[in-house]
């Protein structure tokens, strides 16, 4: 354990603000306060931290459908993701995106793409824009274990393999695209194990450990930036609730859900900092009550925020 | 003037646009020093610039377009080479998906100064692969321009324009101008986004055309003025945006209109181009629109069977006497 006590508990109350956020957004999504669909990050959000704590605010990172959690964890506000994700215009992409398109450039989110596995390319050609304007940047590009399966995996990892750009490929492995259980469309068992074809590193991570997902991003981010190329680091890890909007997610085997649950990456977390001494557990109550209220802010700027005015609609086409 | 080709004059666009900003540089399959472009537009450019920034890449349509999308959102310009238009097929999703709506998914946060180049268009027997005019696919998403250049003064004065745009510009060429000649002046100029060209002025009748159909359209009209028709040849140069008012103004002018355009005729540009004259001047014309264009085949290989879907001086005529009389 090489990290200093306050980045710890700054990657704790990452992890609680995604944990909070995520639970508000599927209680005001039952409000029918939130249009459209949800991807719920709960459960996940070792992995968004743990790579995010590695990351400088020049970075970039790449995210999906499931992107909140990413947002949040590379220092998104949660003002503002909360507004794009309720239509309103103060938020991230005035309304434009919603929850699927959270993008803040300013702070080096490139966007959530919404098509599964497009945001891969794009994350390389991030990576060889920071290799032509020569500077120390790198890219994390997320995706899930359905992403792999897309031509967009094998060309872009293919090409930052080949010319060896920094970017760090982050599978967030939850077991299942939409219902399909990974077993019945991968004849691998790791994703990680794809490296291979590309001549570039593939490492398994416990993504419910956030250090563990850490300490393997750490290592990969520095031989990123160090211009040695990029890693495939797979990050096992499953999602508290269905896929989207209400899915119940009955696909998935009963005793399956409780040995994840019992594995709930801030529960465990939690405890690891109150071993360490590094939290108390009325700090560690007194942070989540700040966290909550924070959420609450969040929700009454996203309420009280206009929504766009529907001429909106024509602007931001071309530039 | 000095006369050079339309693969010259893309060239020394390239050059000249990569010489003035240092974020420009191109990547494709075989663009670089060993094959120089399938065509031979990046001829000399890897050798000057470096292989960093003439950039051979894998045979990969999907992420050489997604690639170049995340370049240009985070501070380069790039100009992606798409070997064959057909093939934009393995990138639609970058294309139209991504670099068309990032933008605008994100409420106007970024720019994505992306010019995506590619030949279109028949006439060399190489099937139905390599020999498509897809023009019309790419009108309809928004966020996309498109040009189309015809003559080596419009394409290289275009690029260069088109590389300075801030938006993703599709940059269709035809594989049968590359070698076609005309004047271009030594000196620095641009062509707008958005104007189009008279190429020919007349008085009885307007044919709009793009691409290698500005040049047959202009040998028809050669011919037709020996016949006593006057034609007016007007090529809208881009497509997005589509300059109205000279179509419109043009058939003030004539009464009659003929739209030849490669591609084909369902859906086709020539249908959009139709609309806008419905639209807008309907009450001008003295005939119904007329339309040249491929007749709904995929492009056949055998020559006498790939001569019959194309459009050429004999169908343009044809069609020009059938508004006239």
């Amino acid at each position: 354990m090489t990290l200093e006590k306050g980045k710890m508990i700054e990657m704790y109350r990452k992890m609680l603000e995604i944990r909070h956020f995520e639970e508000k957004v599927y209680e005001l999504y039952g409000q029918n306060l939130v249009p459209g669909t949800i991807h719920l990050y709960a459960g996940e959000e070792a992995v968004a931290v743990g790579v995010c704590a590695n990351l400088r605010r020049e970075d970039y990172i790449t995210s999906t459908h499931r992107g909140h959690g990413h947002c949040i964890a590379k220092g998104a506000q949660l003002n503002r993701v909360m507004a794009e994700i309720l239509g309103r215009k103060t938020g991230y992409c005035s309304g434009k995106g919603g929850s699927m398109h959270i993008a803040d450039f300013s702070i080096g989110i490139l966007g959530a793409t919404a098509v599964v596995g497009a945001g891969i390319p794009i994350a390389a050609g991030a990576g060889l824009s920071i290799r032509l304007r020569k500077t120390d940047q790198v890219v994390a590009c997320f995706f899930g274990e359905g992403a792999s399966n897309q031509g967009t995996f094998h060309e872009g990892i293919n090409m930052a393999a080949i010319w060896k750009l920094p970017v760090l490929f982050v599978c967030e492995n939850n077991l299942y695209a939409m219902g399909t259980r990974q077993s019945r469309v991968m004849a691998v068992e790791n994703v990680a194990d794809r490296a291979v074809a590309y001549g570039i590193p593939g490492v398994v991570a416990d993504g419910n450990d956030v250090m563990a997902v850490y300490e393997a991003a750490r290592e990969a981010v520095e031989k990123a930036r160090r211009g040695n190329g990029p890693t495939l680091m797979e990050c096992k890890t499953y999602r508290h609730r269905g896929h989207s909007r209400f899915d119940p997610a009955t696909y998935r085997p009963k005793e399956e859900v409780e040995q994840w649950l019992k594995r709930d990456p801030i529960t465990r977390f939690r405890a690891t900092l109150i071993k360490m001494k590094t939290l108390t557990e009325e700090e560690a109550d007194k942070m989540e009550q700040e966290v909550v209220a924070a959420v609450e802010d969040a929700v009454k700027f996203a309420l009280d925020s206009s929504y766009p005015e529907p001429e909106e609609a024509l602007e931001h086409v071309y530039i | 003037m000095r006369e050079i080709t339309y693969r010259d004059a893309l060239h020394d666009a390239l050059r000249e646009e990569m010489l003035r900003d240092e974020t420009v540089f191109v990547l494709g399959e075989d663009v670089g020093r060993y094959w120089k472009g399938a065509f031979g537009v990046t001829k000399g450019l890897a050798e000057e610039f470096g292989d960093e920034r003439v950039r051979d890449t894998p045979i990969s349509e999907s992420a050489i377009i997604g690639v170049a999308t995340g370049a240009a959102i985070t501070g380069m310009r790039p100009v992606a080479e798409i070997m064959f238009g057909d093939l934009s097929a393995l990138a639609m999703d970058q294309i139209a998906n991504q670099a068309a709506k990032l933008r605008y998914m994100f409420g106007g946060q970024i720019k994505v100064p992306l010019v995506i180049r590619m030949p279109f268009g028949a006439g060399v027997n190489i099937a139905a692969h390599h020999s498509q005019s897809l023009e019309a696919w790419f009108m309809h998403v928004p966020g996309l321009k498109i040009a189309v250049p015809s003559t080596p003064y419009d394409v290289k004065g275009l690029l260069k324009t088109a590389i300075r745009d801030d938006n993703p510009v599709m940059f269709f060429e035809h594989k049968l101008l590359y070698s076609v000649k005309g004047p271009v002046p030594e000196e620095e100029y641009t062509v707008p986004l958005g104007v189009a060209d008279v190429k020919r002025d007349g008085e009885d009748v307007t044919i709009i055309a793009t691409l290698y159909m500005v040049h047959k359209s202009l040998a028809a009209a050669e011919e037709l003025s020996k016949q006593g028709i006057s034609v007016e040849v007007v090529d809208p140069r881009t497509l997005v945006p589509l300059d109205k008012q000279t179509i419109v103004n043009s058939v003030k002018k004539t009464g009659r209109i003929v739209i030849v355009t490669e591609d084909c005729r369902t859906g086709g540009v020539s249908a959009e181009i139709a609309a806008v004259v419905a639209e807008e001047a309907v009450d001008y014309l003295d005939a119904p629109v007329k339309r040249v264009a491929e007749p709904d085949t995929p492009i056949p290989f055998s020559p006498p069977l790939e001569k019959f879907v194309i459009p050429d001086e004999n169908r343009i005529i044809g069609a020009v006497k059938e508004v006239v009389h």
